[in-house]
């Protein structure tokens, strides 16, 4: 089967500073206003990506890791450098119309018209993609009702609260049904509660075949509503499965982070030795990370090893098999740093 | 292109000019009202100027109306738009190219700019009556160059818009506007600038010159003007040079 979303080999460096959203790149350059050469800033370095039709697909990373780039570039809203990528068959960039008709965005900051009410944005945008006046108006009200915006569906948009913009800009994106939804950062800044409903909205607009693509920095919800994961870093695609294979694959599968007095290297090595220990990293100069396919039953026999050396176990974490733990495994960063 | 798309566009932008309606008026008409006020009204009427200086500035004040409604109504929107709310984002989303949103911000420009025009005429003829004398010789040229003023204003303006940074607003209006109307043969005719050579020579360069010029030359032509093919190939130029400007700037401004 065609894929819905495919990328390869794209590249993206930036002259200047990226668009807001788009994160930082792969660079602490800065623009300055003067003579120098601008700084450049690459922040895709490569990527290949294929998402299947119907697939709730998860670009997982930390923020300045491209993940926007990549909506841009797919969202036909940046130039990419090198490489392709096609929606729905549509290559993004030379078959711009084309391509746009297949998909619904959401950027990550609002960006929704401020001179219209809600229900305004909603026909407007149907009436972008040639909706006729009846369907559209069946539609806008159908979405205003499932966002729980109705009672507000005829004021100006200006005076929503955060959380209610952003319900609009997610019906809006799907007001012409497209077959690709790219939802960028969806559920920054939203409540508990209203992050549940974007959730169930998602899955239910999955269930009818569409296929989406979201990013986020946020584990918990690339696990909870992704089907398939693409961890991306500085630029590159780390890892990509399912969320399962994608733990699954971290060595022991549980991460201990031990903090002694100090560390040494005979210590490493009879760490390594122990039963259940899959990898042994030094992590700093007083940490060590030991992935092992057990977590609290090895404290025990930790203390006693490092006491043999003399070495006191002054702090542990114990971390189960989660994506946080790949994502260190792979960049020995938290994804929060 | 995409027309329904393009239609859709316009309506919207229409929506909002209606919602906007009261302000819009204020901001198009008050400013030609009190020129035409305070230099046909008041001075011709103290005797400071003659009679006849009532039909030499209605032109004049006809070409600043459309050019600074055009620049402003394309100009100000993109600004906010691009720099501050995002607003034109998902106008830049729908199933049409990109250009084609910056010709729907012209064209709806250029509608705005014609209102701001042609307003001015029963509004002057209100208040400068009698002693107004208007010639409309050939009604197919006054509406070319009123096309071509109102489209160089709304071309310039999205020159503008894409090129100026909100926090640069001021000075567009302070360096780019302000000389722009002093030195637009808006007060004055152009042959009124024979005693300033280098200055007369200079104001060529000034697309408002020639817009003053040629609604003098269709609407007062017993006043001396510049000759109306030389306005006609230079507003034309103008037109095509600030739309080509324009788009490029906007392609740069919407796709980083």
């Amino acid at each position: 089967m065609d894929s819905a979303i495919r990328i390869r080999d794209l590249r993206k460096v930036y002259n200047s500073a990226p668009p807001a959203g788009a994160g930082r790149g792969d660079s602490s350059a800065r623009k300055k206003r003067n003579k120098e050469p601008k700084p450049q800033i690459k922040a895709l370095d490569g990527i290949d990506l294929d998402v299947a039709p119907g697939q709730i697909f998860g670009l997982l990373g930390p923020n300045g890791a491209g993940k926007s780039t990549t909506v841009g570039i797919l969202t036909t809203r940046i130039r990419p450098t090198a490489g392709t990528a096609w929606v729905g068959g549509h290559d993004v960039w030379l078959d711009q119309t084309a391509a746009k008709r297949q998909f619904g965005v959401v950027a990550q900051r609002p960006n929704l018209d401020f001179s219209l009410t809600a229900r305004e944005i909603l026909l407007f945008h149907g009436a972008y993609f040639g909706l006729n006046s009846h369907h559209r108006n069946e539609r806008a009200k159908a979405l205003l009702d499932r966002f729980k915006l109705t009672d507000r569906a005829d004021q100006l948009v200006r005076g929503f609260s955060g959380g209610m913009m952003q319900r609009v800009s997610i019906a809006r994106a799907m007001m012409h049904d497209p077959q690709v939804l790219f939802l960028d950062e969806p559920s920054v800044g939203l409540d508990p509660q209203t992050r549940l409903l974007l959730w169930e909205i998602i899955r239910e607009y999955n269930r009818e075949g569409r296929t989406i693509l979201l990013t986020t920095h946020n584990m918990e919800e690339a696990d909870a509503l992704c089907q398939h994961l693409a961890i991306i870093d500085h630029g590159h695609i780390i890892a990509s499965g399912t969320p399962r294979e994608l733990k699954s694959s971290i060595p022991g599968g549980f991460l201990l982070r031990l903090r002694f007095g100090h560390t040494s290297a005979p210590l490493l090595e009879r760490l390594a030795t122990l039963a259940g220990v899959t990898e042994v990293r030094a992590s700093g100069d007083s940490g060590a990370d030991l992935y092992a396919c057990r977590g609290g039953s090895l404290i025990p026999e930790i203390v006693t090893t490092a006491a043999a050396l003399g070495v006191e176990l002054s702090d542990v974490h114990i971390s189960e098999p989660s994506l946080e733990t790949l994502f260190l495994h792979h960049t020995g960063r938290s994804l929060r740093e | 292109m995409n027309g329904k798309a393009f239609l859709a566009l316009l309506a919207r932008d229409a929506r909002v000019a209606r919602r906007n309606l009261v302000p819009l008026l204020f901001q198009t008409f008050l400013q030609p009202l009190l020129f035409v006020f305070v230099f046909g009204r008041v001075m011709v009427g103290s005797g400071y100027m003659p009679e006849a200086y009532k039909s030499l500035l209605l032109p004049g004040i006809m070409a600043i109306s459309m050019v600074f409604t055009g620049i402003w109504a394309v100009a100000m929107p993109l600004i906010g738009e691009f720099q501050f709310t995002h607003e034109i984002e998902d106008r830049l989303l729908a199933p049409i190219a990109i250009s084609w949103v910056a010709v729907e911000k012209v064209v709806a420009g250029l509608i705005q700019a014609l209102v701001a025009g042609l307003v001015v005429i029963p509004l002057a003829w209100i208040i400068l009556r009698p002693g107004l004398e208007l010639h409309l010789s050939s009604p197919i040229l006054f509406i070319c160059i009123t096309l071509l003023v109102a489209g160089f204003s709304a071309c310039g303006g999205l020159a503008l818009g894409c090129s100026v940074d909100q926090q640069h607003i001021g000075l567009m209006f302070s360096m780019v506007l302000t000389p722009m109307i002093f030195f637009g043969c808006t007060y004055y005719p152009w042959s009124a600038l024979s005693k300033f050579p280098i200055v007369q020579k200079l104001v060529l360069i000034n697309p408002l010159a020639y817009a003053s010029e040629g609604l003098r030359a269709t609407l007062v032509p017993q006043f001396p003007h510049l000759s109306l093919p030389l306005i006609l190939v230079a507003l034309t130029a103008f037109d095509i040079l600030l739309l080509v400007v324009g788009l490029r700037q906007f392609h740069k401004k919407a796709i980083s």
